[in-house]
């Protein structure tokens, strides 16, 4: 299809143009646009962890009205609190991190940063989005279902997740969590298909895989994590679905009693092959999380650097090492399964060595940023936010994949303050980032930079009061997934501890507000964005803010150069266009 | 807007940029590097496979991933001492070799169409699909031969996996004969030539993987 006849297309219909659509830009911003909303119920319930761990058994006569049965006399049930752990830990996983980084920056940038005019399989890519919202709806209808939602983390252990008897929310609602992850997996096979074959066959002439920005490597990689990892979880799950509905016993052992004494007829299986297959998945799905959050940072790191990325190669290298790495580190999260301890040693040592690769990329980006007029816009400060998130969440984890001292950590606070920083906070200030920087290419307008930095702000200072000081915590004991830590003496000294990090929670939540309300006022208000606002050299900074379908004019751009140069010696402009020929900047 | 203007061409360059210590721009690639449409004449596209072998290689990925998720669990479980083997039931071995000769059915297909000879390959389409579904038939029929032994999906670890994995793999191969059924509409109105075949070759490689994936499947049930 060189000739190039959508243009001609009558101007669609708004339901066609911005519902049912199948450009890429348009399903890339509707991911985002979805993983936001999910985000504000996955916040919103971490809210409510926070009110009960900060103060616990108050009184909330308020909160009755909204959840009757959740503060059924005014007090939070314990129950409740462990669904609202479950809901929030599986709709921030799965339904904002995995849906933003992939589904929103993947759809809407892969096709603009390699040339090409959609994805290779634009009805493929619209299916992949409305079957994620039909997952994000019926995981928030777990929120209600009859029994309430399940209870068992968003690891979803056996046999808790294997006996709908179980629980009052291991019945409807664990069924709904089971639903919901096998349309979220489909929704990611079948986008991760269409991002490999995009990347693979349709960059535009010029652009080798080793001309591609780090985004486009750090997405291709993920895609095929996906591949691998997806299915894995897939069939844990029908085994699952089988157990609770077929009265199979894979995940079931002989000789359960449920609380009122009742003895389980089933026989036979193993709790902890759940455990294997769920974190064959979840490490690698913590990397399908965190590889497209390094990519993006990686880029705007250069662009406001003004400096080539230090070590393109290494940075490739590093990632493709930490996606194979993350396929052999998952007993890392099972060293207290009772494991031999050879095999836990063994599984030390492949955690450890993801280290390398990734101390390999932080010393990438402290190199790139090393003497360089930094400009300090606000995507640059969500960058930088990453790597120092994300160097202090790893260090921590260094004393979590060691067995030895595991032991001592495993389900503390300590856990919880790692996995934050890590997986969630370095991420989110990536996303952040790529908001901030793309948005003018998404919607044609800048959002408002002063309230960018004070969002930076109050949240890198909040995110370190609340998963540093969870850290501490954790090494005093502080048990993780405990509704009253009240009922422990010797967490007493913790309790201050836990009201500074709810209140710390409470700021921090209030300026993610300031970010939506910025958002989306200036997807109406904001100033007019040029072409290329930033300076950068990328492909997407050639065309008009927002691309037109088809994204590029009649003809698609040839690829001259790689996407990091920035202060080329001789060049007029401190960056040079990847469409701009050679002989017309380096030679005389 | 772009950074370097018609002007640039007078810039004088004091040096060539250097490589710093190998982290220096990669190296210009060979001109057809890249992949896309061509937005230049006489341009070809350089990966190697086409965009329809990729992506059913890809699927198969997927199935190789979720099939090696049930093994794994097989193979955990085979272990535990509560495990019991249950017979096969024998019409299983007149299913494999129902399903082997489908795979050689369609092997034919794929090389008349290669060769052009469509009236023949319309004829190796048409047993082929008709194998296949025998197959299947003969799956339900062991199903039922199962039951009539009071052998049940929950009876014994061996049992459930004997009807997942069966059941999986059937899922899959009805998946292959409606990709058959849906690749010989154009078989039948002759649209396939000794140049454009693919559908025809991608349908067989998949059938060829299920055929593979059901000898693997019967002998992990049966051995071990
Ligand atoms: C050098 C790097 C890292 C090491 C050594 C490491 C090690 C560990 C270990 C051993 C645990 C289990 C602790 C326990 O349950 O007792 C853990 C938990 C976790 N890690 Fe990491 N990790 C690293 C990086 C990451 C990254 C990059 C991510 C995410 C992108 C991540 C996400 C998580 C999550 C989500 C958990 C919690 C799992 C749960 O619910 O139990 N980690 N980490
Ligand atoms: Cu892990």
């Amino acid at each position: 299809m060189t000739t190039h006849d959508e243009h001609a297309h009558p101007e669609l219909g708004f339901w066609r143009k911005y519902i049912f659509s199948t450009d890429h830009k348009i399903i890339g911003i509707q991911y985002i646009i979805t993983a936001m909303a999910m985000a504000v119920v996955g916040g919103v319930l971490s809210m409510l962890m926070r009110l009960q761990l900060g103060w616990p058994g108050t009184l909330w006569p308020s909160l009755e009205n909204i959840f009757p049965t959740g503060f059924a006399g005014g007090v939070m049930e314990p129950g409740f609190y462990l669904s609202l752990v479950t809901m929030h830990g599986t709709i921030m996983v799965f339904f904002l991190f995995t849906a933003v980084l992939t589904g929103g920056f993947g759809n809407f940038l892969i096709p603009l940063q390699i040339g090409a005019r959609d994805m290779a399989f634009p009805l493929l890519n619209a299916l992949s989005y409305w079957t994620f919202l039909l997952s994000c709806i019926t995981i928030l209808g777990a929120l209600f279902a009859t029994g309430g939602p399940p209870l068992g983390g968003w690891t979803a252990y056996a046999p808790l997740s294997a006996v709908p008897a179980m629980g009052p929310g291991q019945g409807d609602g664990m069924t709904l969590w089971i639903v919901a992850i096998a349309l979220f997996t489909a929704s990611g096979l079948m986008g991760g298909l269409n991002y490999v074959t995009t990347l693979l066959t349709m960059r535009t002439k010029g652009m080798s895989m080793m001309r591609l920005p780090l985004t486009q490597w750090a997405l291709f990689i993920t895609a095929i994590l996906g591949t691998l990892a997806f299915p894995v979880l897939l069939a844990a799950g029908i085994l699952l679905t089988f157990d609770r509905i077929g009265g199979t016993s894979f995940f079931v052992p002989a000789g359960l009693f449920l609380a009122d004494g009742t003895l389980i007829d089933h026989s036979g299986g193993h709790p902890l092959l759940w455990q294997h297959l769920f974190w064959f998945f979840g490490h690698p799905e913590v990397y399908i999380v965190l590889l497209p959050a390094m990519g993006i940072a990686s880029d705007i790191l250069s662009t406001f650097a003004r400096k080539p990325i230090f070590s393109y190669k290494m940075m490739v290298y590093s990632m493709s090492a930490i996606a194979f790495l993350s396929f052999i580190v998952w007993g890392h999260h099972m060293f207290l399964s009772g494991m031999n301890p050879l095999l836990g040693s063994l599984f030390t040592l492949t955690t450890l060595l993801i280290a390398i690769p990734s101390a390999v990329k932080t010393f990438n980006w402290i190199g790139t940023i090393l003497g360089a007029r930094i400009q300090f816009t606000v995507p640059m400060l969500f960058a930088l936010g990453f790597v120092s998130t994300f160097i202090s969440g790893g260090l921590s984890g260094i004393f979590l994949g060691t067995s030895a001292s595991d032991i001592a950590m495993h389900d503390t606070y300590f856990v919880v303050g790692h996995f934050h920083l890590v997986m969630a906070v370095a991420p989110l200030f990536a996303a952040f980032a790529g908001i901030y920087f793309w948005f003018p290419k998404m919607f044609g307008r800048m959002m408002n930079m002063t309230a960018g930095k004070v969002h930076f702000w109050i949240s890198f200072v909040g995110v370190n009061c609340v998963f540093m000081t969870m850290h501490a915590s954790g090494v005093a004991g502080h048990l993780r997934r405990i509704y009253d830590p009240t009922q422990y003496a010797f967490l007493e000294p913790v309790y201050g501890m836990n009201q500074f990090i709810s209140i710390s929670a409470f700021v921090l939540g209030a300026a993610q507000i300031l970010f939506l309300v910025n958002f989306f006022a200036s997807i109406w208000f904001g100033p007019k964005a040029s072409v290329n606002p930033w300076n950068a050299t990328t492909l997407e900074w050639t065309v008009p803010s927002p691309p037109g379908h088809g994204n590029f004019g009649p003809e698609l751009p040839v690829v001259e150069r790689w996407a990091f140069d920035y202060s080329v010696p001789g060049a007029k402009e401190d960056f040079v266009m990847q469409t701009e020929a050679p002989a017309r900047v380096e030679s005389s | 807007m772009p950074a370097i203007t018609e002007d640039t061409t007078t810039v004088r360059v004091p040096e060539p940029i250097q490589p710093r210590d190998g982290f220096g721009p990669p190296p210009r690639p060979p001109e057809e590097d890249g992949g896309g449409e061509d937005p230049r004449p006489g341009w070809r596209p350089a990966f190697p496979v086409s965009r329809g072998r990729l992506v059913l290689w890809l699927v198969l990925t997927v199935v190789v991933m979720l099939f090696a998720g049930f093994s794994s669990a097989y193979i955990i479980l085979r272990g535990a001492p509560a495990w019991q083997n249950v017979a096969l039931p024998a019409s299983l071995w007149a299913n494999t070799f129902v399903l082997l000769a489908s795979s050689v059915t369609m092997e034919w297909t794929r090389r008349r169409t290669v060769e052009g000879h469509t009236a023949s390959a319309k004829k190796w389409m048409a047993a082929t699909a008709a194998l296949g579904a025998a197959f299947l038939g003969g799956q339900v029929l062991a199903w039922m031969e199962l039951a009539g032994a009071g052998v049940y999906l929950a009876s014994t670890l061996h049992s459930s996996f004997l009807y997942i994995l069966t059941g999986m793999h059937g899922l899959h191969l009805a998946g292959g004969i409606a990709a058959l059924a849906y690749v010989s509409a154009g078989v039948f109105r002759n649209r396939y030539s000794a140049a454009g075949h693919e559908p025809v070759t991608l349908c067989a490689t998949y059938w060829h993987f299920m055929d593979g994936l059901w000898v693997y499947l019967f002998l992990l049930l049966m051995l071990a």
